[in-house]
């Protein structure tokens, strides 16, 4: 296990200067990210915040080679540049004894919707890389519209809190499964504020012979409406509540990585954040009801499946 | 597959590619079945199952996928190819403009057909001039052989430093790519002679000075970005030149912009592309038996548009008619049409232009129609009157 | 392919970036409304906030915290927010 002394003695490989929001929650996971991989890592993201914010010409936060296509190809750029350097292997064109680790990052719009049919693809096919989404429950980058990882009754400017329809009326898809489905050798979920969590994490999907996933809660004050120094926090009470549990599926061993020592009720993750705000509204109570009724049957779930085989 | 006869060797189009594919033996091939292209990466397929390429073939979920992998191989400095048809076409045009914006040198075959709806698997251009702004080279193929020699000939050109643009050869659908012709083949040593290593000036792969591909940029430099670009893609014309007469010199079959065809001394022309250019070469054939000055003009690159060579060809022409296997739905005939009719504007005498719609979803175009248009244009020539501007050919 | 074209400017073919990490001469520290400071008599040196700070802007020197890079800090705090309860060695200031 890494300590965060030696995690800082190495390159920042993600430089300041970059134009993501004030508190934004993605590179906090960025910089851990890159200081896992143990080996040179190339990168592709997604269109996105992360993408806008860290590459506006001539200005690039990016230390490593770093290559941006579209909004729904970041898995099938990633099998593409992954597949170049299987083949310069195979023709000596890259020593035999160098190594580079490939990651793809993408929000959750470009993951869990318009990214997703790429992204099976690739896990399909078995490209030897990491895909990291950094899930913030909506289109922030297009200014905050719902996406299929948006929660329940969050208002978005699609999903707007309305008198009819109080935020998004449907309940997440939970992609982590999706992906597990697929059968890789290694998928988890995380969140920065537990930075260890995720290094360590990290490190186990960089490492692994074939694809892996992680997804990473990611707090977004804009969408979120919350404070900037309150992202951290944020984090930390989606995990604490058990809407985002932390857990990983190594080679179909599914084990829950944290278990918080007083599951706290959704509302105090809810109420740091303006877009649940009307689920407090007595009107909008079964919302609040059915979300908490919802997170406990899944915790439960997956504490039944710890240690356990997923198939 | 392969019927040998002496020198010669039958081949369908689509295995002739295939074949040619093997002997330059990309790094990375990425590609998804679509009709009638799909023989083109099952044989293909085959050569990579025996060992016979040394190529990473990744067999994508789709075709946006396949452009995207494709973007993802050429800039980690790879040598790239693929093949499509029509909806597998349309499917990637976003990616089209990223991999011509970002410079990539990728080379696709596109196997002509028409688009839906309704859905029909047959040759039309529709899917080829809906990408003829992408920023892409295109060539045009008339026959198996042509396919052949422009894919090698594609590979050089897109990877030229000057050019640095990705290409495409386009063939007819089943009638090219599914008809066997004799064709003669390169040795394997001859077309790695000609197309030589590809070497990138640069790689994301290059871990020691890492890169950033695919910036946002903003009302500062965008524009400038798109003038660079547009400026490599109508030099390319120059090397196109330049690399099939080095193809002639070396091989014996000579490769400009065009091909025209006794248009000398031509009062009457039909400008066409692909393979419907041999029909017509028919009808030429017989009508000047019979004393009658026509003429052919075949673009074999139409991206960039020749436009000044094409307007020297065709300016002692009286008439000429621009035949498009594709309709621009804008009232005003076909891409072609538009195109060749634009480029006689500047001409001193300018000839009566007509245009004509054939041939859309796999519409036969015979020898009795393209002698048919002929003697339309023989109508004008003697009345000085043109009926009609454009429309669709009687078939 | 050819130069002479009026009022072009010379763009890198395909928009490559070749300077890596250039953002880091791009100034972010002026979006700042607050400013991190930091008491080092109380600092542990945990480094919490240099693992949180989205904008790389809390310099690491041989393991010590030594101060902010306030070219890039935008002032979100949440390294004072983060510092752990029995530390609290940053304050947010207001911007003078």
């Amino acid at each position: 296990m890494a300590t965060l002394k030696e995690l800082a003695a190495k390159d920042e490989l993600f430089s300041g200067g970059h134009r993501l929001c004030s508190g934004c929650g993605i590179p906090p996971i960025v910089r851990l990210l890159l200081r896992s991989a143990g080996s040179p890592v190339v990168a592709t993201s997604a269109t996105g915040c992360l993408e806008v914010g860290t590459s506006i010409y001539p200005y690039t936060a990016w230390r490593i080679p770093w290559i941006h296509s579209a909004f729904e190809n970041a898995a099938a750029t990633i099998s593409g540049i992954e597949s170049a350097y299987r083949a310069f292997k195979k023709k000596g064109r890259i020593p035999a004894d160098k190594e580079i680790k490939f990651l793809a990052l993408g929000g959750d719009g470009g993951t869990y919707d318009i990214g997703f049919q790429a992204l099976s693809g690739a896990l399909e096919r078995g490209h030897n890389f990491l895909y990291v989404c950094y899930d913030n429950g909506a289109y922030m980058n297009t200014g905050i519209q719902r996406s299929s990882a948006t929660p329940l009754g969050s208002a978005t400017t699609t999903s707007p809190a309305g008198a009819k329809r109080p935020g998004k009326q449907e309940w997440r898809k939970d992609l982590t499964r999706v992906v597990v489905a697929h059968n890789i050798p290694y998928a988890a979920q995380a969140s920065p504020h537990n930075w260890r969590d995720l290094e360590g994490k990290a490190r186990k999907a960089f490492n692994v012979a074939g694809p892996a996933f992680m997804n990473i809660i990611s707090p977004c004050p804009l969408g979120w409406y919350s404070k900037p120094e309150d992202s951290i926090n944020a984090a930390r009470l989606a995990v604490d509540t058990c809407y985002w549990p932390l857990y990983e599926v190594e080679n179909g061993i599914l084990r829950v990585t944290y278990r918080p020592k007083e599951k706290k009720p959704i509302a105090d993750w809810f109420k740091i954040q303006g877009r649940f705000k009307h689920l407090f509204k007595p009107e909008n109570s079964h919302l609040l009801d059915e979300t908490q009724k919802r997170i406990d049957a899944e915790w439960q779930r997956l504490l039944d499946m710890d240690g356990k085989a997923v198939f | 597959m392969a019927i040998v006869t002496g020198k010669q060797v039958g081949l369908t189009g689509n295995s002739a590619i295939a074949y040619a594919m093997r002997q330059i033996d990309p790094d990375v091939c990425a590609a998804y079945p679509i009709t009638p292209s799909t023989g083109i990466i099952e044989e293909f397929s085959s050569y990579y199952a025996d060992g016979q390429v040394s190529t990473e073939l990744i067999t994508v979920e789709s075709e946006h996928s396949a452009m995207s992998a494709c973007v993802g191989a050429s800039a980690a400095g790879a040598r790239v190819m693929t093949a499509t048809s029509s909806q597998g076409l349309a499917l990637m045009w976003e990616m089209l403009y990223i991999a011509s914006g970002m410079r990539l040198p990728v080379v696709m075959t596109v196997v002509n057909r028409a688009l839906s709806a309704p859905i029909n698997i047959h040759c039309d251009h529709s899917d080829s001039m809906g990408a003829r702004d992408s920023g892409w080279i295109q060539l045009y193929s008339e026959t198996v052989q042509e396919a052949y020699d422009n894919l090698l000939q594609a590979v050089r050109i897109a990877e030229d430093p000057r050019v640095l643009t990705p290409a495409m050869v386009c063939m007819d659908g089943f009638i090219t790519s599914h008809a066997v012709e004799n064709i003669t083949l390169l040795a394997d040593g001859e077309v790695k002679g000609f197309i030589g290593d590809y070497k990138p000036g640069r790689s994301l792969l290059d871990t020691d000075n890492p890169i950033t591909m695919g910036a946002m940029t903003l009302q500062d430099v965008y524009m400038d970005f798109k003038h660079e670009q547009s400026m490599a893609i109508a030099g390319a014309k120059e090397v196109v030149v330049e690399v099939g007469s080095d193809f002639g010199r070396r091989f014996g079959r000579h490769y400009g912009l065009m091909e025209c065809y006794r248009l000398e001394d031509a009062e009457a022309a039909i400008v066409v592309l692909n393979s419907a250019a041999g029909t017509t070469k028919v009808a030429v054939d017989e009508l000047r038996k019979k004393g009658k000055k026509v003429g052919l003009l075949k673009p074999r690159l139409f991206r960039p548009f020749p436009y000044a060579e094409i307007a020297a060809a065709l300016k002692n022409v009286k008439a000429v008619c621009v035949l498009d296997r594709a309709d621009s739905m804008n009232g005003f005939g076909g891409p072609l049409f538009s195109e060749v009719r634009s480029a006689l504007y500047g001409l001193a005498s300018v000839p009566k232009v007509m245009g004509r719609i054939f041939g859309l979803g796999g519409r036969d175009y015979t020898v009795e129609h393209s002698t048919a248009v002929f003697e339309g244009l023989y109508r004008i020539i003697e009345t000085g009157r043109m009926e009609e501007l454009t429309g669709y050919l009687k078939s | 392919m050819k130069k002479e074209k009026e009022g072009e400017r010379d763009v890198p073919p395909g928009g490559v970036i070749r300077e890596a990490g250039s953002a880091h001469g791009y100034s972010t520290g002026g979006w700042r409304k607050l400013r991190p400071v930091v008491d080092s008599e109380k600092c542990t040196n945990c480094l919490i906030c240099w693992v949180m700070c989205p904008d790389s802007a809390v310099v690491v020197k041989d393991g010590k915290m030594i101060g902010f890079d306030l070219e890039h800090c935008k002032g979100c705090g949440i390294c004072a927010a983060e510092c752990p309860d029995k530390v609290k060695a940053i304050k947010m200031e207001e911007e003078g």
